[in-house]
C-alpha cells in the first residue's frame, strides 16, 4: 500500500477570495481582512478547513472575501450557527467575525452564553461605535453624547463594555487590537485561535464615513500597561479601569472547552426501540 | 354481560396526586395483556397543585382519538375537577367513584345522572405505611377492568426499581386495598377480549416516536430550547443522540436553537430541533436563511393552543398559516403533518429524508394531543427513507455552491472539502453563492428553489386517502384518527364516506388531490383551528371540486368521532 502524502504550505493570498469588497475606501476593516488571511497563514491552516461565520452589518460582509468555508448568516446569530457547527465538526477552524450592533447589541444574549460555553473558536468583533450599513446610528458602544439623526444630541445611555462582559460570563481569551496595525492584529488573531476554547477578540475598526473622529484613534491606542495575565481578578480590574484603548491580549484562562461527548457511530439504531417494547 | 369493544376512564386528582401515573401503568396492564389504548393527559401548566386527569381509552382495535364520554370515572379528589367539565362527559351509565372525604361532586357528575359509589381512598391508604390513595385508584381501576392485583403492580414495579422494596410494598399494598374495596361494585361493563396481535407492540408517546423517527432518518444533531408541549422530544434525543455518535446542544432560546442547526447541518449533520408556536415564531427568520441558502434542517412544532402563550398544554392546530406562510419573501419549503401517533416515527423520519433530499428547511407540524398522549400500538414498519443529501466531491473548476440543475437541487460541498470553499448567504446571490441584486439571479434563484420542491417524486405518502363516498372528509393531522372513527360510524348508518388527509402540506400537491376527491358531491373540511386555518389554506391553493361546509373549532376540547359523525350527517 502506498501512501499519497501531500505537503501543501499557504500563502495570504491563497485565503484571499476574488470577491471585491464592498467597504468604503478608507474603512477599518480592509485591514482585519489583511489580518485575517496574515493570521491564517501565520497558522498554515489549509482554507477549505476554516469555517468564517457571520451575521450582518458592515463587518459581517468578510466570510465572502476570504478563501474560506464562509456562513453569512441573520442579524445577530453568528455564534450560535458556529455552535452548532463546531460541536458537530470539530475538526474544523471556526472564526466568528461580528460587529458591535450585530454582537452587541442584536447578537448580546448570544454573546452571554457563546463566552459562558466555551466551544473552542474565535469571536472577532470589528467595533467601530457606530451602525454602519444602515448609514450612522448609535450602537451599544456609541458615546452617549454622540449625536445621530436618530438619537439627536446622543443617547444619553452608557456604552456597553464588551470585555468586561465577557470575562464575566466565561470568555477563555480576550484581546483588543486596532486594525491600523494588521501585523500586530494577525498575531493576536493567530494566538486566539491556537487557544483552547471561546477566544474575544475585539478590534478597534474606525468607520470612516459615519464617524470620521475615529481617524483619530490611530493616536490613542497604546500598548496594555501591564502584562497579559490568566488571573480573573487583575483581568477585571484592569479592563474595568482602562481607557478603551489598550491593546493586546488582555486575559488568557485555562477553562476546558466544551465538546459534547461523541459515541460510537456504529450503534444499531434498533436498540432505541426497546424503551417502547411491551 | 356484554363484553364492550372499547371502555374509557378518568381518573382525576390535585396536580401531584398521581392520577397520571395511575393512569400510565394502566395503560401499561392493558397493553401488555393485548389491548390497544391511548392515554391522554389533561392538566393546567402548574406542576404541582391545580388540576390534573389521565384520559383512558382502552380498545381491541387501535385508539386514536378521545371518547364521546367515560364509563368510569374516580376522583381522588374533586378540588379543582370543574375545570374539566367541559372535557370529561359522565352519563347515567357512567360509575363514579369517589371519595367521601374529596370534597364536593362536580356539576359534570352530578347533572350527569352517574351512579355514584364512595371509596375512602384517602382513609385507606392512610391505614398503609407511606400509602398513596392513587394507589388505592388503581387497585379499583385494575380489578373493574378484570385484571388482577399482580397485573396492575407490574408497571408500577418498574418504575418504583430504584426506590427499594417497600416503596414497591406499600403499592402493592394500596392496589390490593383498592382491588378488595371493588369487590362489591358492579360495573356493568367488561372489555371484550383482545384480538391476538400481528407483530411487535409498542408503548410510546407522540413526542417520544417523533424523535424516534428522526433519528432513524438520519439526524444526529438536536439543538433544545425547552418549550411545552414538545420539551419530551429533546428530552428523548438528548441520551440518544449521543449513543448513535451524535450530539445535542442546549441553545439559549429558539433564535439560537434554529441557528446552532443550520450551523450543524452546513457542516454535514443532519440536523432539528423541537419547539411549539411561540419558538416557530422565533425561529421564522432564521427558517428563511436556511431557504435561501439551501441548508436542509428540520424543525418539529408540537402546536399547542394560541395565539401568544395561549393554552400551552392543550392542542390545537392553529399554526397551520405560519407554518405555510410565516417567512418574509416567496420562501418554498416543506411542511409535513404526522396523522397518529405512530405515524410521528414515519412523517418525521420522510420529513428528514426530503429536506435532505431537497435541501430546504422542513416544518413537522405535531400537536399536543398527539405529542403527549401515550398509545400502545403496533410497531411502526421499517422504511427506507434514510436522509442522504447530494454532496459536492472531487471538485474540479470554479464550484457553484447553488447551479441551476434540471432538479433544481445542486450539490453541496461540505467544509473541509478542498475547493468547494463558498459563503452560504441569506443574501440574494448568484450561482457561485456571491451576493447580487441582479434580477436575472434573483429570478434564477427563486426558481430554482421552487422548482427542487415542486420536481420531487413524493408518491403516495403525501396523504392517507380512504373510502370511496361521494362525500369526501378533508382533514389532518392528529383529527385524522377521529375522522376515521367518525366515518366508520357513518357507514354504520349506511353512509359512505370518503377520507383524504395530506401528510404533506406544502408544497402543495394539486393532481393529487384532484384524483383523490374525483366524483365527489359533497366536500367536508374538518379541522381545530378558530378561524378555519386549513379550509382557506384548501382554497388558496387547490380547486375544490364540489360544495364544501367547514366543521372547525380551536382548542381546548378535542374534536371527537361523535362530533364528526354528526357532521357528517348533517351534510347531506
Amino acid at each position: 500500500m502506498t501512501m499519497n502524502i501531500e505537503t501543501r504550505t499557504y500563502k495570504q493570498a491563497d485565503y484571499k477570495s476574488d470577491v471585491k469588497p464592498i467597504w468604503c475606501p478608507g474603512c477599518g476593516d480592509y485591514h482585519v481582512l489583511m489580518s485575517f488571511t496574515r493570521a491564517f497563514a501565520q497558522l498554515g491552516l489549509p482554507p477549505e478547513e476554516i469555517v468564517v461565520v457571520s451575521g450582518i452589518g458592515c463587518s459581517s460582509r468578510i466570510p465572502a472575501y476570504t478563501n474560506c468555508y464562509g456562513f453569512h448568516g441573520v442579524h445577530g446569530r453568528s455564534l450560535a450557527l458556529a455552535a452548532g457547527l463546531k460541536v458537530t465538526r470539530p475538526d474544523l477552524t471556526v472564526v466568528v467575525a461580528s460587529g458591535d450592533g450585530d454582537g452587541y447589541s442584536i447578537g448580546g444574549n448570544h454573546f452571554l452564553h457563546a463566552c459562558r460555553r466555551n466551544v473552542d473558536m474565535t469571536y472577532v468583533v470589528m467595533d467601530n461605535h457606530i451602525y454602519g450599513m444602515t448609514k450612522g446610528q448609535p450602537s451599544p458602544t456609541t458615546e452617549p453624547e454622540f449625536d445621530t439623526a436618530l438619537s439627536p444630541g446622543g443617547t444619553k445611555v452608557r456604552p456597553f463594555h464588551p470585555l468586561v462582559v465577557a470575562l464575566a460570563s466565561g470568555a477563555n481569551f480576550i484581546a483588543r487590537c486596532f486594525s491600523g496595525d494588521p501585523n500586530q492584529t494577525a498575531d493576536v488573531l493567530a494566538e486566539a485561535i491556537r487557544h483552547p476554547g471561546f477566544s474575544f477578540v475585539e478590534i478597534l475598526s474606525p468607520c470612516v464615513t459615519f464617524r470620521p473622529d475615529e481617524k483619530a484613534w490611530k493616536e490613542q491606542v497604546h500598548a496594555a500597561p501591564v502584562t497579559e495575565t490568566s488571573d480573573q481578578g487583575k483581568a477585571a480590574r484592569r479592563l474595568m479601569t482602562d481607557d478603551g484603548f489598550n491593546i493586546g491580549i488582555l486575559y488568557r484562562g485555562n477553562r476546558t472547552p466544551y465538546q459534547p461527548a461523541a459515541g460510537k457511530s456504529d450503534f444499531d439504531l434498533s436498540e432505541l426501540e426497546k424503551d417502547f417494547e411491551l | 354481560m356484554a363484553a364492550s369493544p372499547s371502555i374509557s376512564i378518568a381518573i382525576i386528582g390535585s396536580g401531584g396526586a398521581g392520577a397520571l401515573t395511575t393512569v400510565d401503568s394502566l395503560l401499561e396492564t392493558a397493553s401488555t395483556a393485548g389491548w390497544h389504548g391511548l392515554f391522554t393527559r389533561t392538566m393546567g401548566p402548574q406542576i404541582r397543585g391545580g388540576e390534573a386527569a389521565g384520559l383512558l381509552r382502552l380498545a381491541v382495535h387501535p385508539v386514536e382519538c378521545p371518547p364521546e364520554r367515560y364509563d368510569l370515572l374516580i376522583g381522588i379528589d374533586w378540588l379543582n375537577a370543574h375545570r374539566f367539565g367541559a372535557e370529561i362527559k359522565a352519563a347515567p351509565q357512567t360509575l363514579v367513584i369517589s371519595d367521601p372525604r374529596g370534597g364536593d361532586l362536580p356539576p359534570m357528575v352530578t347533572e350527569s345522572g352517574a351512579r355514584v359509589v364512595e371509596v375512602p381512598m384517602k382513609d385507606m391508604a392512610k391505614a398503609i405505611p407511606d400509602g398513596r390513595p392513587n394507589m388505592i385508584a388503581l387497585g379499583i381501576a385494575a380489578r373493574l377492568l378484570g385484571f388482577t392485583a399482580e397485573q396492575a403492580l407490574a408497571p408500577i414495579e418498574k418504575r418504583l426499581a430504584g426506590k427499594g422494596a417497600a416503596a414497591i410494598e406499600a403499592s402493592l399494598a394500596g392496589i390490593k386495598v383498592g382491588f378488595g374495596a371493588a369487590a362489591g361494585i358492579d360495573f356493568g361493563k367488561q372489555l371484550a377480549a383482545p384480538e391476538p396481535s400481528k407483530g411487535r407492540r409498542w408503548l410510546l408517546s407522540g413526542n417520544e416516536a417523533t424523535a424516534l423517527g428522526a433519528m432513524r432518518g438520519g439526524i444526529r444533531f438536536a439543538a433544545a430550547y425547552p418549550i411545552t408541549p414538545a420539551t419530551e422530544i429533546l428530552e428523548w434525543l438528548a441520551p440518544n443522540l449521543t449513543k448513535a455518535g451524535g450530539a445535542l446542544l442546549q441553545a439559549e432560546d429558539e433564535l439560537a436553537a434554529i441557528n446552532m442547526i443550520i450551523g450543524a447541518s452546513y457542516g454535514g449533520t443532519p440536523s432539528l430541533t423541537a419547539t411549539a408556536g411561540p419558538g416557530l415564531s422565533l425561529m421564522i427568520e432564521a427558517l428563511g436563511l436556511a431557504t435561501a441558502a439551501e441548508v436542509p434542517v428540520v424543525v418539529v412544532d408540537v402546536m399547542r393552543g394560541g395565539p401568544s402563550t395561549g393554552i400551552p398544554t392543550k392542542s390545537e392546530q392553529g399554526d397551520l398559516n405560519i407554518a405555510i406562510y410565516g417567512m418574509h419573501g416567496d420562501a418554498p419549503h416543506l411542511v409535513l403533518a404526522p396523522q397518529s401517533i405512530g405515524d410521528c416515527v414515519f412523517t418525521t423520519q420522510w420529513a428528514t429524508y426530503l429536506a435532505e433530499a431537497m435541501q430546504a428547511p422542513a416544518i413537522v407540524l405535531s400537536d399536543q394531543f398527539m405529542g403527549q398522549s401515550r398509545a400502545a400500538i403496533e410497531r411502526p414498519a421499517d422504511v427506507a427513507f434514510i436522509g442522504a443529501r447530494a454532496v459536492a466531491r472531487d471538485i474540479v473548476g470554479t464550484y457553484k455552491r447553488h447551479a441551476i440543475a434540471a432538479s433544481g437541487v445542486s450539490p453541496m460541498a461540505i467544509p473541509g472539502t478542498r475547493g468547494g470553499q463558498y459563503t452560504a448567504d441569506g443574501l440574494t446571490h448568484s450561482e457561485r453563492g456571491t451576493p447580487t441584486s441582479s434580477a436575472a439571479d434573483h429570478m434564477a434563484q427563486l426558481d430554482k428553489r421552487r422548482d427542487k420542491l415542486d420536481r420531487f417524486n413524493y408518491g403516495d405518502h403525501w396523504a392517507t386517502v380512504e373510502g370511496d363516498g361521494d362525500l369526501a372528509v378533508i382533514t389532518w393531522g392528529s383529527l385524522t384518527g377521529a375522522a376515521r372513527e367518525g366515518i366508520a360510524l357513518a357507514a354504520a348508518d349506511g353512509i359512505k364516506v370518503r377520507m383524504v388527509a395530506p401528510r404533506l402540506l406544502a408544497p402543495v400537491q394539486p393532481e393529487r388531490l384532484a384524483a383523490a376527491l374525483d366524483g365527489v358531491k359533497r366536500i367536508l373540511v374538518v379541522e381545530q383551528t378558530h378561524g378555519a386555518q386549513f379550509n382557506k389554506f384548501l382554497r388558496a391553493h387547490y380547486d375544490l371540486p364540489a360544495p364544501v361546509r367547514v366543521f372547525s373549532r380551536p382548542g381546548p376540547l378535542p374534536i371527537t368521532a361523535g362530533e364528526i359523525h354528526r357532521a357528517i350527517a348533517e351534510w347531506r
